[in-house]
This record gives C-alpha cells, sequence and structure tokens, in this order.
C-alpha cells in the first residue's frame, strides 16, 4: 500500500508538471497567435492583398480620324484570333490536327503555337491564327463542340480604308518605343499601339484616351479567380481633319502620273488642307503590326523618299513662284511702280558678274504685269536690286516663308530666308548685291515648302494671314460651309498692291503670252490665276550657256530642274489654291508650265466642282458619316 | 465525447470551406472516417484496462511489426515512403504508433518496482522501445513522427517517476548527438531548420510556405475573413491547406478569436484527460490516460507552433481537424483507451496484472 501511495503521489506531482508544461506551451501558441492576428494584423492583410490582388489595364478604343464630310480614314477594327487553352484541349497535337481539317493551320502557325503553349502556364490562351476570315469564323463556331479549349478571342487592329492614300496626312501608329513612355500606364500593354506620324502622332492623346482598369483577384498560379472591379476608361475622341477624301483620290491619282509629286490644295478663306499630297506615298497598314526589314529597306533606300511628307517636309528653292513676293515687296517700299519699266536685253550684269534671264534673246522693255505674266528674270533682278534683300526678307516671312506655319502634322520644316545676319553667321562672309539679284527670282540660298507656297497664295488673294491646318476641331463640315470662318489677321500689305499681283497671275494663265496659257481653265467661271516656276537643281555653267543647255532627256533624273506651279481659282473670287512641285521634273525651260501647270489646272477645276468649301456632302458620305 | 465531437465538426467546416465550400473531396470522406473512428473508440473504451494491460505488448509489436514492413514495401506518396496500402484503405502505421507506444510504455514502467528506477538498466528497454519505431520512422523519411514518439516517450518517462538527474544525463546526451543527427538529416530537412530559422531570406522558395502561412493568419485579424472567404486558402497561396496547415486555414477564416475557441477546446479536452488520469486507482491508467493526453497536446502545439513559425515545420497533422484517415483512428484509438481508463478506473492492477484484491 505505501508503494501505491507514494507512486501515486509521484504521479500526482509529475502530472502537474507535466500539465504545467503544456498549459506554458498553450499559452505560447495563443500568445504567438495574439501577435500575428491581432498586434500585426495589418502588415500581414496587406500581404495577403498584395498577393491575390492584380490590377489590369483596358486598353481603351482608339478615336477614329475622319474627314470633313465624315468619311472614316481611321478606326480600330475589331478581329479575330483563334486562341487555344493548352490545359482544356486533352491533346493538343491531336487538337491542332483536328482544327487542321476545319480552317488552315500552317506549318510555321504549329509550331509556332507549340512552343508558346511550352513556354506558358498551361491556361494561357495562345494564338494559333490571327486574323480569321467570315468563313474561318463560321466553320470554328460549328466545329466548336469537338474542339475541346479552341476559342475564339477579339483584338484589335488599326485600320486604313484609304491606305496609302491620305497616308501622310493620317500617318501610322506602332508598337510603343522606349523614348515614348511618357508615364501613362497603357503605353506598357505590350500589344499598344501610338501614332507615329500624321495626325496619329500629332493628336496622340485625344485619340488614345484614358485607360480603364481592372481588378481581380488571382491565385497562387496567377491565373484569374474573378474580377473585384471595373473601372471603365475612357475611349479615344474622333479626330476630324481637312482632307475632303474625293478630291485627296482625285489629287493622288492626278499625281501619279509622275515620278516624285508634292501638292496640296487649300481653302483660301479658312486655310483648310483639302488635300495633300506626297508622291509615292506608302501604306500605312503594315507599321501596326510591325514591318519586315525589307519593306523598310525599301521604303527608307527610295530616292524618291516615300516616307517622306514633301508638302511641309521638302524645301526647294521656289524659283519664279517667288516674284510676286518679289512684286509686293518693291510695290510696298515704293521702288516700283505699276507704269515703271524696265528693258530686258536677256542678261543684267552688275560689276563683273552677268545675271541671266531665261529667255536667251530677252524680253526687251516691259512693266509689272508682263513681267509677271511671261516671267522675265531681269526685271525681277532689277526689282530685287531696288528693293534690297532686308524689306525683300521682310515681305517674304509676311506671306509665311522663312519659318513653320505650324501645321498640325509632325515633321514640318521651316525652308529658309536668306538675310545678312544669317550669311555672315553660317559663312561668315558679308552679304553680296548679287545674291539679292539671284534671290528675286528665288533661288540661291532661298528655301521654301509646297505648303508655304499655297500660303502665300492664299495670303496673296485674301490679303490675310491664313494659315493652313489640317484638324478641324469644330467638327464636320456643316452643309452649306462653315458659320464662322477663322478670321485672320490681315496680312498688312495694301489691298491695291495684292490687286496688282494677282492681275499679274491671272495674265500669266489667261492671256496670250503668259508661261501658262496653254494650261488655262476653259469652263467659264472657273479660270484660274497662278505663277510657274523651275528651280535649278544644278549650277547652269559658262560653258553650257555657251554652247546650248543640254535637252532635260539628255540629264540624269536626279539632276534635272523642279517644276513648279502655284494657282488660285476662280479668278474673280479665289476660293481654292493650289500648289505643285514635280521634282525633276523640269522637261524645258519652262518646266513649271509645262509639267506642274497642268496638275494644278486639273485639281483647281475638279475642287470648283465639287466646291468643298461649301456644298453638302454627297450621298456617300452622308451615308459613311450616318454609319457612326 | 461532446467535446471531440465538436471539435471534429470545427474541422469538418474547415476542410468543407478548404475544398472552396464543397463537401469533396475532403469533408465527406473525414466525416465517414470519424463515424468509423468513433465506433473504434467506443470499441476500445469498453474493452476494460485489465484486457489492454495484457494486450499492450501485442499491439506495440503489431505497430512495429507494420512499420518495418513500411519501409521494406510500403508504398511512396508525398515524398517520403509511410504508407501500407491493405486492399480498401491505406495505413500510415507510424500513427498507429503513437497510442501503441504509450500502451507499452505504460504497462512496462507500471511493472517496474520504485527502486528500479534508479537503475539505468532498467531504462535500457523501454529507451529502446522509443528509439527503434523513432528510428524506422525518421527513415521514412517522416521527421514529424519521429519527434512526436521521441517527445511522447520523454513525457512518459517523466511522468512515471524517473529521476530527474537522469534526464539530465540524457539532454547532455542529445545535445551531444545534435551534430550527428545533423548529418543524418535529409537536405529537405535540414532546409526546414534554416528556414525556420530566417524564413523571409526565401520568400519564393523553402520559406514560402511558412510565409504564407503567416501572412493568412495575420490577414486574418480578430474575427477573421468569414467562412469561406480565406483568400490565402482558397487561392491556393497556401500549401497543404486541408491538412497541415489547416489551422492556418481555420484562423484565416474564423480570426484570433476562431483559433482561441479551438485551443479552448483542445485544452478542456486535455483537461479532461487529466482528470480521467488522476482518478485513475492504477498506475497503468494512469501513465496510460495521462501518456494519450500528452501525445495529443503536443500534436496540438506542434502543429499550431509550427504554422505560427514558432518551431521548424515538421509533418504533424492538426489532432481532430486535419484531413488524413490513420491520424484520426490512432487518435480516436487513444481516446478509446483514454475512456476505458475512465470507464474502469476503480480497478485496481498488481505488478503482474493480476486483480488487486480488494
Amino acid at each position: 500500500m505505501r508503494r501505491e501511495t507514494y507512486r501515486e503521489k509521484l504521479f500526482t506531482r509529475r502530472a502537474l508538471l507535466v500539465a504545467s508544461g503544456q498549459a506554458a506551451l498553450f499559452a505560447a501558441v495563443a500568445g504567438r497567435m495574439y501577435q500575428l492576428q491581432i498586434s500585426e494584423s495589418g502588415r500581414y492583410a496587406v500581404l495577403a492583398d498584395e498577393n491575390r490582388m492584380n490590377l489590369r489595364l483596358l486598353a481603351p478604343l482608339r478615336g477614329r480620324i475622319l474627314d470633313r464630310f465624315g468619311i472614316v480614314l481611321a478606326d480600330d477594327r475589331q478581329n479575330y484570333h483563334l486562341v487555344i487553352v493548352a490545359e482544356q484541349t486533352g491533346d493538343i497535337a491531336a487538337t491542332l490536327d483536328a482544327l487542321g481539317t476545319w480552317i488552315e493551320v500552317s506549318e510555321a502557325d504549329r509550331r509556332r503555337a507549340l512552343r508558346d503553349i511550352r513556354r506558358k502556364h498551361s491556361f494561357v490562351p495562345v494564338v494559333v491564327r490571327a486574323n480569321l476570315g467570315w468563313n474561318e469564323m463560321a466553320r470554328i463556331e460549328v466545329a466548336m463542340p469537338e474542339l475541346p479549349g479552341v476559342s475564339i478571342d477579339q483584338g484589335v487592329t488599326r485600320r486604313y480604308p484609304f491606305g496609302e492614300t491620305a497616308a501622310h496626312v493620317v500617318g501610322y501608329v506602332a508598337a510603343v518605343s522606349e523614348q515614348e513612355l511618357d508615364g501613362d500606364p497603357l503605353l506598357e500593354l505590350p500589344a499598344f499601339r501610338v501614332g507615329k506620324s500624321g495626325v496619329e502622332k500629332s493628336q496622340d492623346i485625344e485619340l488614345r484616351g484614358t485607360a480603364g482598369t481592372s481588378q481581380v483577384e488571382v491565385n497562387a498560379f496567377g491565373r484569374i479567380v474573378r474580377e473585384l472591379a471595373r473601372v471603365s476608361g475612357k475611349p479615344g475622341q474622333d479626330v476630324i481633319v481637312s482632307l475632303d477624301m474625293a478630291l485627296q483620290e482625285f489629287v493622288t491619282r492626278r499625281c501619279s502620273d509622275e515620278q516624285s509629286v508634292s501638292c496640296v490644295l487649300l481653302d483660301a478663306v479658312t486655310g483648310d488642307v483639302l488635300a495633300l499630297v506626297s508622291s509615292p506615298t506608302f501604306d500605312p497598314a503594315p507599321f501596326a503590326t510591325g514591318l519586315t526589314s525589307a519593306m523598310w529597306q525599301e521604303l527608307s533606300n527610295d530616292p524618291r523618299r516615300p516616307l517622306s511628307n514633301k508638302v511641309i517636309a521638302g524645301v526647294y528653292p521656289p524659283g519664279s513662284t517667288f516674284k510676286p513676293v518679289v512684286a509686293a515687296a518693291a510695290l510696298t517700299a515704293g521702288v516700283l511702280t505699276p507704269e515703271t519699266s524696265f528693258t530686258c536685253p536677256g542678261y543684267l550684269a552688275l560689276g563683273d558678274a552677268m545675271f541671266h534671264c531665261w529667255r536667251h534673246g530677252g524680253h526687251g522693255t516691259l512693266r509689272l504685269r508682263d513681267a509677271i505674266k511671261k516671267s522675265c528674270d531681269v526685271f525681277f533682278y532689277e526689282t530685287a536690286r531696288r528693293v534690297g534683300i532686308d524689306r525683300l526678307a521682310a515681305m517674304a516671312r509676311r506671306f509665311g516663308f522663312g519659318g513653320l506655319l505650324g501645321i498640325d502634322i509632325p515633321g514640318e520644316r521651316p525652308g529658309l530666308i536668306p538675310s545678312r545676319e544669317w550669311k555672315l553667321a553660317s559663312t561668315g562672309t558679308a552679304w553680296s548685291s548679287g545674291e539679292t539679284l539671284i534671290a528675286g527670282i528665288g533661288q540661291g540660298s532661298v528655301l521654301a515648302t509646297p505648303l508655304q507656297l499655297a500660303t502665300m497664295v492664299a495670303r496673296l488673294v485674301t490679303g490675310r494671314a491664313v494659315t493652313p491646318r489640317l484638324v478641324r476641331s469644330e467638327g464636320l463640315m456643316p452643309p452649306g460651309g462653315d458659320l464662322a470662318p477663322p478670321d485672320f489677321p490681315s496680312l498688312g500689305v495694301d489691298t491695291p498692291i495684292l490687286t496688282l499681283v494677282v492681275d499679274g497671275m491671272n495674265a500669266v494663265v489667261n492671256e496670250q503670252g503668259g508661261t501658262a496659257y496653254a494650261a488655262r481653265i476653259a469652263e467659264p467661271g472657273f479660270a484660274m490665276g497662278g505663277k510657274s516656276g523651275t528651280s535649278q537643281v544644278r549650277h547652269i555653267s559658262e560653258h553650257e550657256r555657251e554652247h546650248g543647255v543640254r535637252k532635260a532627256r539628255q540629264i540624269p533624273w536626279k539632276e534635272r530642274d523642279h517644276a513648279l506651279f502655284v494657282a488660285f481659282a476662280p479668278v474673280g473670287a479665289p476660293r481654292y489654291v493650289c500648289a505643285a512641285i514635280v521634282e525633276h521634273g523640269g522637261a524645258s525651260a519652262g518646266g513649271g508650265s509645262a509639267v506642274a501647270a497642268p496638275i494644278c489646272r486639273d485639281i483647281l477645276l475638279e475642287a470648283q466642282r465639287r466646291d468643298p468649301a461649301r456644298r453638302v456632302p454627297d450621298d456617300r458620305a452622308t451615308q459613311l458619316a450616318s454609319d457612326r | 465525447m461532446l467535446l471531440i465531437c465538436e471539435t471534429a465538426g470545427f474541422g469538418f467546416a474547415v476542410l468543407y470551406s478548404a475544398a472552396d465550400g464543397s463537401m469533396q473531396p475532403w469533408a465527406a470522406t473525414q466525416m465517414m472516417r470519424f463515424a468509423v473512428a468513433l465506433i473504434l473508440m467506443m470499441g476500445a473504451a469498453v474493452l476494460s484496462t485489465r484486457l489492454w494491460y495484457r494486450g499492450a505488448y501485442w499491439t506495440y509489436g503489431i505497430a512495429l511489426a507494420l512499420i518495418v514492413a513500411v519501409d521494406m514495401r510500403g508504398f511512396i506518396g508525398m515524398g517520403a515512403r509511410r504508407w501500407i496500402d491493405l486492399g480498401v484503405i491505406q495505413l500510415q502505421p507510424s500513427q498507429i504508433m503513437n497510442p501503441a507506444l504509450v500502451l507499452a510504455l505504460a504497462r512496462y514502467f507500471h511493472s517496474l518496482a520504485n527502486e528500479d528506477f534508479k537503475r539505468l538498466r532498467f531504462l535500457i528497454p523501454p529507451a529502446l522501445m522509443v528509439l527503434v519505431p523513432a528510428a524506422l520512422v525518421l527513415k521514412q523519411p517522416d521527421l514529424g513522427t519521429a519527434v512526436m514518439l521521441l517527445l511522447t516517450g520523454a513525457a512518459l518517462f517523466f511522468i512515471a517517476g524517473v529521476r530527474l538527474r537522469i534526464f539530465l544525463l540524457m539532454a547532455t546526451a542529445i545535445a551531444a548527438a545534435v551534430p550527428v543527427g545533423w548529418h543524418f538529416l535529409r537536405e529537405y530537412q535540414r532546409n526546414r531548420i534554416y528556414t525556420f530559422l530566417d524564413p523571409e531570406s526565401d520568400p519564393l522558395g523553402a520559406g514560402y510556405h511558412i510565409l504564407q502561412s503567416k501572412i493568412a493568419l495575420g490577414s486574418g485579424g480578430m474575427f477573421g475573413k468569414g467562412f469561406l472567404n480565406g483568400s490565402q486558402s482558397h487561392l491556393s497561396f497556401l500549401p497543404e491547406k486541408h491538412t497541415d496547415f489547416i489551422f492556418t486555414t481555420l484562423a484565416e477564416e474564423f480570426g484570433f478569436a476562431g483559433g482561441l475557441t479551438l485551443l479552448a477546446l483542445y485544452t478542456l479536452i486535455v483537461v479532461y484527460g487529466f482528470a480521467i488520469s488522476l482518478r485513475c486507482r492504477n498506475q497503468f491508467g494512469r501513465l496510460l490516460g495521462l501518456g494519450i493526453t500528452t501525445n495529443f497536446s503536443l500534436y496540438v502545439f506542434i502543429n499550431t507552433a509550427m504554422v505560427m513559425g514558432l518551431i521548424p515545420v515538421v509533418g504533424v497533422p492538426l489532432p481532430l481537424i486535419s484531413y488524413g484517415g490513420t491520424a484520426l483512428l490512432a487518435l480516436m484509438f487513444g481516446f478509446g483507451l483514454l475512456l476505458s481508463v475512465g470507464v474502469h478506473h476503480h480497478v485496481r492492477l498488481s505488478r503482474s496484472g493480476e486483480p488487486h484484491p480488494g
């Protein structure tokens, strides 16, 4: 019994010890639990949310680009991809085989799909075929029950219904580059496209819209379990450009007859660019998906520079098309009157330098009107000499030369109006009076873009500082014309002076003996006025002058003169203004008149017939506009 | 009895949640097993203490044989060879070893005279009884169960009245054996210990389990995220959410309050176990009852402490809650023995196991 009692006592003692030990352990657990769940709960709650929440961006639809009547020039098109989810197929190879019996799955598609499947989680959809056609879609829909794991996925691609016709205005989109990252998280989406040229670039922010977000719950493997919250973004705004697509198409066709042309048609009153063609052009669509290097090589090595918008980025000596500015400068300065006459013997001697007229025998004695009409070089040498470079340059700037016009697409170049300061700064030598003479016929260092030439004419015929524009911030063209056309400030040149110059340009086209008489518009009420120009690409040597200038056909294309023409119509109440430059189009001495004038004639005739400044949109445009 | 059922009910709810709100695949199975185990427990409780006294070594022998059989031809599950296929059910004999070891040690110490406790040589057979199965289980490898066996054995040594200086001796020996034992640990077992020491050093690798478990617990807060709403467990951030880490699942969804409630239930069961043991009139029953109770509370402690990052991760289930058949069967068998001790507390046993006169 003693033994038993002793044992019981010992047992009870030990049991109590064990019990207190256990109590201590349980207390430790409870304490730790308190620490984790109460004291540090906040920190862990954040960590848990970081684990499960994932914010995904929803790309907004990009805005459309429309012409003045609402015709679509660029929009986002839904397209459909065939995707396969590996974990749902069971046997991927068999599913791909089965798929091949319904639609074409090339060996390359198959390899790419299998490779992607290997690289990604098995629940990630992998694209097997991009851009399905309607027929293929229909077949897949029918076969879907037999094709586990196969589904059709939507995406968007940028569509340019007119392709290359308006490529230089509309521009193109492509994958975002490193430098373009501006903090907008949208730009980091892998499939996101951003404007790279034209309106697509200049209006990128408006077109882009704002990102929506989708907060999703993901599991440990990154699979989306459910959507917790969705903030829809704002789709991009539509941008309306001033082009009239019908005219744009017409001009494109007309320009395609020559190798390399830049041509622009303006509404002289509003500054709206109605057509802008830099030929040859390019197809903007492949940029969105990525150009092949062969395509890129071909585009960038072409001497006619298809990727460059020559209307705003091509700078040319304006040649005789610059003469109206010289005339306006001289009349304003008072160094010339309509009655002042000079004699042209075919050359002008200044010191021991000889300045030749384009007409070998000279024009004899003539006044301003005839000098413009016949484009007498000697008359304008003398006029420029009297005006001086300072006043000439000032007037040229007033007409829009030598600086950016601020057209609303990127890539514009300012051209050049030489001045004494410029000469000294760039060459270190003083201005010589001979250079003033050369500038008087738009040669030498004078450089201008076709857009500047058209703007010059618009300013001449309106007397206002018209600025060209491509984006119509006020929206579509209302039927019957703009209610409140932009009110441009006065040019500050006396109206009688402008009338004199415009009258001279009327004579160029509509009077016998005018340099562009052959290109006149005979239809009553549609007549145009204009000014031709030929700008030398290479210097004519004394040797050539003595032994006869070579015929254009004998000269390599790159060395031929540029042919220029600027025009307005109708002569009575000018509304449309056109400038055309045919690169190396100088087939003869009167290059501008022979090659460029007919282009302007055809375009201005068509422009007046359609009359996009006033006319109600035609049926097609109405139809397209109402589809929105 | 009621306590056990309540706790198990808690467990079913958590299993239901761990399966994303579904009875399949875990909760329903576990309920069936619980029903079977309940019958087993009743059976064990009805049998008299004397019968268990006689069958103690037999039970131990069978359990040991099963472990040996597993080591030889068991199949491998979850990276370890610890399962044996008995046709209808798959058994994990190492779990059965827990109550069997308690039985055998209780019987041995019961028959030992008071004076024998002072002699080391009488302590060698029971030490072997603990070490042999522990070594075999460690080889499977199953560090968790091996630790459980060692700790339970040590506890029984202590309760039975082995002198404290012998414990000191053993502690010294163990301390000396640690470097040797380290050498025998598997690479992953060593990693677990490294990870325990600094879990956030490798959040995506070895420390992932414990870090995610702590996040789940911590984000549960006071009252939890609500039933079926644990983001960590439902989105698979939490590993082993229905077995070893089920306490995390529970505490994430029911918060500190829920975890504490479960701990309280466990405590009540343990208190109940102590009461039964202290009331018992024979040494075998006392040792058996307290051994089972201690084994149970060790399970609870090791599992909960492990998921909270208090001790290294070892594969030990949470009793009555974790999904798993054998562990539940073994546990309920143990409770059966405990109840048997309670029912037959008046029985007196002589050192030879014969009913004591009077």
